[in-house]
């Protein structure tokens, strides 16, 4: 089973061959902007291997997901390996290789919303959305994600829209939320 | 020192020794499924993930996992007590659950820990039903990798990354869809993996296997236009008795030629010749940068470092691509085999190129990759055409019912066959360059070597460093096994930090002795060192113990190749290095 590695269009505008150290010839995929940028954020974090979640958080933050050739130039300024940052990302459900909505929708699957009645919840976002979990719609606006716990057991069940909390959400309150962002 | 009791035994071992450690200190043994450890190698692997190996503590509520918790003082364990049992044998059906039950097709049957186990708790049903793994199978040159049979020991990641710091495999994904993978899941061809097999060498089950090619030998070997020339490398016959039940450290030499010669092979040479042949290849090149060097030469690179190993070529070819004119140029002993055998000796015997098959019997995995890659073949027409390990050759000689135990002692055949002791060192780490002084040190001296044996360049330590007396020029020597020491010494050369005249590397820990396609040790480093002890015992039994002495290479030179260096034989016996990338997308810096 192989995941599919979804690479943002964008990043087949910017390409050119350059050579490597070594005299390698190498092909460099992405746009400038974004190398300058992974290169500042690990450089923020002294491209210290030990900092790998931070500097994986910031680039999450920074182009809403992390693509493939994204990893291969973490690992490349950390000095690691790119598989073992391929499965820190896999690992975090925060992390994602596939771009997110304008919108992320994340539903909490943790122990207490998940009693409290969550997997409903998820279900009538599926349903309104049109979306598995994981997916992102067509036109870019919404995505649906599960997550684990964000501390807030005591509003469970709890879903999450971009960073916007919503506590004791019911099934019957899924439409009014997305319509919060329809406009 | 502390006292605890271990099944009604008395125990003391030292404060922070683990209850597994311990319980086999007192000879009591404990299962395991994902602990492993190479004693006195420095190579453990505890992820405490299988739960195979818990016991009772006395005073505790639940029961604890051995591998994972340090022995206190007064401790009372009870290792194998009912409820113990049962939590073991629940455990391993739940492993089970998920784990194809084709053990009668599987490459690892008999061989298999976790069958092992399955027989040993006497397993007769498998209750749990539920979702099944499913992972595409992974075929590359070397090593085949069917991840429906992992059960995340993660003692290949441990291998893979701590010991070899190859990067090739991490742990991906999450609970029941965690595997061992490559970076995105890619092929193992893909990626920067060496196919060194280590990760072979140590999966418990039939996850990560080689890539068997027995079956082409069968069909040259039944093919009556071919002629089928069979080497050996040194470490096989040091380690092929283990298959069939011999004390580990059992010389088989005459063995396996009796038995290579019953299998239907025309002729049976020995790598052990081309290994002298690349002393004389690769000494010269050692000489003559060294001249160079002493006469001020500001353009020669030194150290120079040992190409036999092929997982070690393609371990620098992906992580030192800017140092790839470092490495001698000389082929490993298996491809200047196959070389010769398709030129001097098919011409000698009036076979033509096409109509020779060359195969190789080898403790490495890396060689299957190394006889397929383009240099090393003409038009085509590869110069080996098959490799198999000593673990394949072992099942084909019992697959043809041959009675190895007691069969007669063969010789190999003229020419190719003849051997000098400095070419069987070869297969334990420090041996490439201790067989390389021999020569060089006559070379350059002039004067005749009295002790062969060089104590120096000796031992199982990962990292050795010695210096060697040519007559006043004080050689400095430097020894690695295991890729990631190769890294450290690596490192030093690209900082320019290096003393080293010279480096012998070795890419599995031991050297070929250790090497991921030889009888699975299960761990025991026993194991190695007695191997290691029986490839000297076969060098100082050896009359010739110097690979310029060696009659067939003396007139493999006079009659075809001129003098070691010259063009013909730099055609023959040389090659290129090749930079490749371990990132997907590497960026200019």
């Amino acid at each position: 089973m192989s995941q599919k590695i979804n690479i943002a269009p964008e990043a087949f505008e910017y390409m050119e061959k350059v050579t490597g150290a070594g005299g390698v010839e190498v092909k460099v995929n992405l746009p400038k902007e974004k190398i300058e940028k992974i290169n500042s954020i690990c450089d923020a974090f002294g491209n210290d291997p030990g900092e790998l979640i931070n500097v994986l958080h910031e680039a999450q933050h920074a182009f809403g997901y992390i693509p493939a050739e994204i990893q291969d130039i973490v690992a490349h300024n950390l000095h690691m390996p790119v598989s073992q940052v391929y499965g820190v990302v896999t690992f975090y459900t925060f992390f994602s290789m596939t771009p997110k909505g304008e919108h992320p929708v994340s539903v909490c699957t943790g122990t207490a919303c998940y009693v409290r009645g969550a997997e409903r919840v998820l279900e009538e976002f599926r349903k309104e959305l049109q979306l598995e979990v994981g997916e992102t719609t067509p036109d870019g606006r919404f995505s649906l994600n599960c997550l684990r716990c964000v501390g807030a057991c005591g509003l469970a069940p709890v879903v999450l829209v971009g960073e916007k909390v919503y506590g004791r959400v019911s099934p019957d309150g899924v439409k009014a939320i997305i319509e919060e962002y329809k406009k | 020192m502390i006292e605890l009791t271990i099944d009604n035994k008395k125990v003391w071992v030292e404060e922070g020794t683990t209850i597994l450690k311990a319980a086999r200190n007192a000879g009591v043994e404990i299962p395991t499924l994902c602990h492993f450890e190479l004693c006195g190698m420095g190579i453990e692997s505890k992820p405490g993930g299988c739960r195979i190996c818990v016991v009772e503590v006395e005073g505790r509520r639940t029961l604890a996992p051995s591998c994972m918790t340090e022995a206190q003082h007064g401790m009372v364990i009870h290792t194998h007590n009912t409820r113990v049992l049962n939590a073991r044998t629940t455990v391993l059906k739940l492993i089970i659950s998920d784990h194809p039950l084709d053990c009668l097709v599987c490459a690892k049957s008999g061989q298999c820990e976790l069958q092992n186990l399955a027989v040993q708790f006497g397993i007769r049903s498998q209750p749990y039903e539920g979702e099944q793994s499913r992972y595409r199978k992974d075929t590359s040159p070397s090593i085949i990798r069917n991840m429906d049979k992992c059960i995340m020991c993660r003692r290949c990641e441990m291998m893979c990354n701590e010991v070899q710091t190859v990067g090739a495999l991490a742990a991906v994904n999450r609970g029941f869809m965690s595997v061992v993978a490559p970076a995105f899941e890619m092929n193992l061809e893909d990626s920067p993996c060496t196919y060194c097999g280590q990760c072979v060498s140590v999966c418990p089950t039939g996850a990560l296997t080689e890539a068997d090619h027995t079956n082409e030998v069968i069909r040259a070997l039944s093919d009556p236009a071919k002629t089928v020339v069979v080497q050996t490398a040194p470490a096989v016959r040091a380690a092929l008795g283990e298959e069939f039940g011999l004390p580990p450290g059992t010389l088989v030499t005459g063995k396996m030629a009796t038995a290579l010669r019953e299998l239907g092979f025309d002729y049976v040479f020995d790598t052990d010749f081309s290994a002298d042949l690349t002393i004389m290849e690769e000494g010269t090149e050692l000489l003559q940068r060294l001249q160079r060097h002493l006469a001020g030469d500001p353009d020669v690179r030194l150290p120079i470092l040992t190409s036999c190993c092929p997982g070690w070529v393609n371990f620098f070819e992906h992580n030192f691509p800017d140092l790839l004119d470092v490495p001698s140029t000389a082929k490993s002993p298996q491809q200047m085999f196959g070389a010769i055998a398709k030129s001097y000796f098919a011409e000698k015997i009036g076979v033509s190129r096409k109509d020779m098959i060359v195969v190789s019997i080898m403790p490495c995995l890396a060689k299957k990759y190394e006889c397929q890659r383009n240099e090393f073949k003409v038009d085509g027409n590869p110069d080996v055409d098959y490799s198999i390990s000593t673990r394949e050759l072992a099942a084909f000689i019992k697959q043809a019912n041959i009675d190895f135990l007691n069969l007669p002692d063969g010789d190999f055949d003229d020419p190719l066959g003849e051997s000098s002791g400095a070419a069987v060192i070869f297969g334990n780490t420090g041996g490439v360059i201790e067989a390389a002084c021999r020569t060089a040190y006559e070379l350059y001296t002039g004067k005749t070597l009295e002790k062969v044996d060089f104590h120096v360049l000796r031992g199982m330590e990962g990292i050795r460093s010695a210096t060697v007396d040519f007559d006043g020029l004080q050689l400095n020597i430097g020894i690695a096994h295991g890729l990631g020491n190769a890294r450290k010494l690596l490192d030093e050369v690209k900082a320019g930090k290096s003393h080293y005249h010279a480096i012998e590397i070795m890419a599995c820990p031991g050297g070929c002795i250790g090497g991921g396609g030889q009888p699975f040790h299960h761990g025991n480093s026993e194991i190695l060192n007695k191997r290691v002890a029986a490839i000297y015992t076969e060098d100082k039994r050896k009359e010739i113990r110097k690979s310029h002495e060696n009659p067939s290479i003396v007139r493999l030179y006079g009659e075809y190749l001129g003098k070691p260096g010259s063009h013909k034989a730099h055609s023959l016996l040389h090659t290129e290095y090749f930079p490749k990338s371990n990132e997907v997308w590497l960026m200019s810096q």
